[in-house]
């Protein structure tokens, strides 16, 4: 009786294995990431528990199960959650409310730009067909490219489930390390007579109807395009209209705080869910990292490239620097090429040309995904 | 050429040119929306 009620007692340590421990270690390290070096901490934080939570032994708290109420706690949040699409979608309406695209507005045509920015994540989905990830597989690693993380759990909630744990936290932490990863670029693909460029003082005044009017036909537009893509820029643009028009402001700032809060918060817990070490621990988790680098790496490429054509075409009026803020990191990448401006003249001011050009990448990074959705369903590869 | 690269380019060609259209057109939009109403 007594070794039997021992063996009960010391059940979880005996089922304790070696790769549990290991992912305990990958938990910890991101709560540390994020604590004391303030990387992405609204995410990681919950990612990083939900990672520990997981693989303890005999938890259960992702339990399949065909009968409901018996499920893991973690796996009814998941099912409820991810696989249905719901918690990135509703981060975009927070993220929507939360985003100003006047400096956008001051100059339109710099949209064009933020183009460029999402250029790595096509390019990287040929790498990852190389290295033998399936076609859906190869675009939801891709889509890391799009420094975006809602829009990276949406795909791959979708068409690389296993993926999802990996993908999301590739994401996240490389859009946190973006003040890391584009100077050497920049400075690489520029000369300095170029960093120098100065630009005309942008006026970041924009009409009241154009701003309401703005993300309604964004929507519009995007959907006739891209209807795939509906549900991510539909709730990205709801969320700037419910700010925008300027009546609802008690949504909008639910939308803004409670709202994503919440969803964040269990957001981050389930794909923390997700990283359990049979899942987690293979070689091609490393492969997933080191392709987000890549898709980082060739959007700032391209960003900067395409900025020294428009350099060229402008007679040197357009600094090529500003190419590199066309990913959706937001305002980070306008905060590096400001920096990176300064370094070389530090009298020469691009911040506010850089946000354009950021909150262009925010909306080019959502499109990027949805063209992509579009040209999916279009070759019958999704239905 | 093997499938997954025939894939990976054309998805590419028209990934890349999708997004550079649709954003120009969107700037250009966005350009007409400012005329319209200046303030």
């Amino acid at each position: 009786m007594f070794e039997s009620a021992l063996k009960g007692f010391l059940e979880g340590i005996n089922h304790f294995s070696a790769g549990q421990a290991v992912m305990i270690l990958v938990g910890i390290l991101l709560i540390y990431l994020a604590i004391k070096h303030g990387v992405e901490p609204l995410l990681l934080i919950p990612i990083g528990f939900g990672a520990i939570l997981v693989n303890l032994p005999l938890t259960e708290l992702m339990k399949e199960s065909e009968i409901w109420n018996e499920k893991g706690l973690l796996r009814i949040i998941y099912e409820a959650g991810i696989l249905t699409e719901i918690f990135p979608c509703l981060i975009f309406i927070g993220i929507g409310a939360m985003a100003d695209f006047s400096p956008l507005l001051a100059n339109p045509r710099i949209l064009f730009l933020s183009a460029a920015g999402q250029f790595g994540i096509f390019l990287t989905v040929i790498l990852a067909l190389q290295l033998g990830f399936t076609k859906l597989e190869a675009c939801s690693i891709g889509i890391i490219g799009a420094c975006d993380g809602p829009t990276s759990i949406y795909f791959s909630s979708r068409y690389a489930r296993d993926l999802l744990g990996a993908i999301s936290v590739a994401a996240y932490s490389y859009m946190a390390l973006v003040p890391i990863i584009q100077p050497p670029l920049m400075r690489l693909l520029t000369t300095r007579k170029e960093r120098t460029t100065r630009m005309d003082t942008l006026k970041v005044s924009v009409s009241t109807p154009v701003k309401i009017i703005f993300p309604i036909v964004v929507t519009i537009f995007t959907c006739l395009i891209a209807p795939k893509g509906a549900p991510l820029i539909g709730m990205l643009m709801l969320g700037n209209f419910l700010k925008e028009s300027g009546v609802v402001q008690r949504l909008a700032q639910s939308a803004q705080n409670e709202l994503i809060n919440v969803v964040t918060l269990l957001l981050g817990i389930c794909i923390g869910a997700t990283m359990s070490a049979d899942i987690f621990l293979k070689e091609t988790t490393l492969k997933i990292f080191a392709l987000g680098l890549v898709a980082i790496v060739l959007d700032t490429v391209c960003g900067v490239l395409l900025g020294k054509i428009m350099y060229r075409f402008s007679k040197g009026k357009i600094n090529p620097l500003i190419g590199a803020a066309g990913i959706s990191a937001f305002p980070m990448s306008a905060r590096v090429v400001q920096r990176e401006g300064q370094r070389a003249d530090p009298q020469n001011f691009l911040l506010m040309h850089a946000v354009s050009v950021n909150a262009g990448g925010q909306i080019g990074s959502v499109m990027a995904a949805a063209i992509m959705l579009s040209t999916l369903s279009g070759m019958g590869i999704i239905s | 050429m093997d499938d997954n690269l025939k894939f990976g380019l054309a998805l590419a060609v028209i990934g890349m040119g999708g997004t550079l259209v649709t954003l120009s057109v969107l700037g250009l939009l966005a350009g007409l929306l400012k005329k319209i109403f200046p303030f």
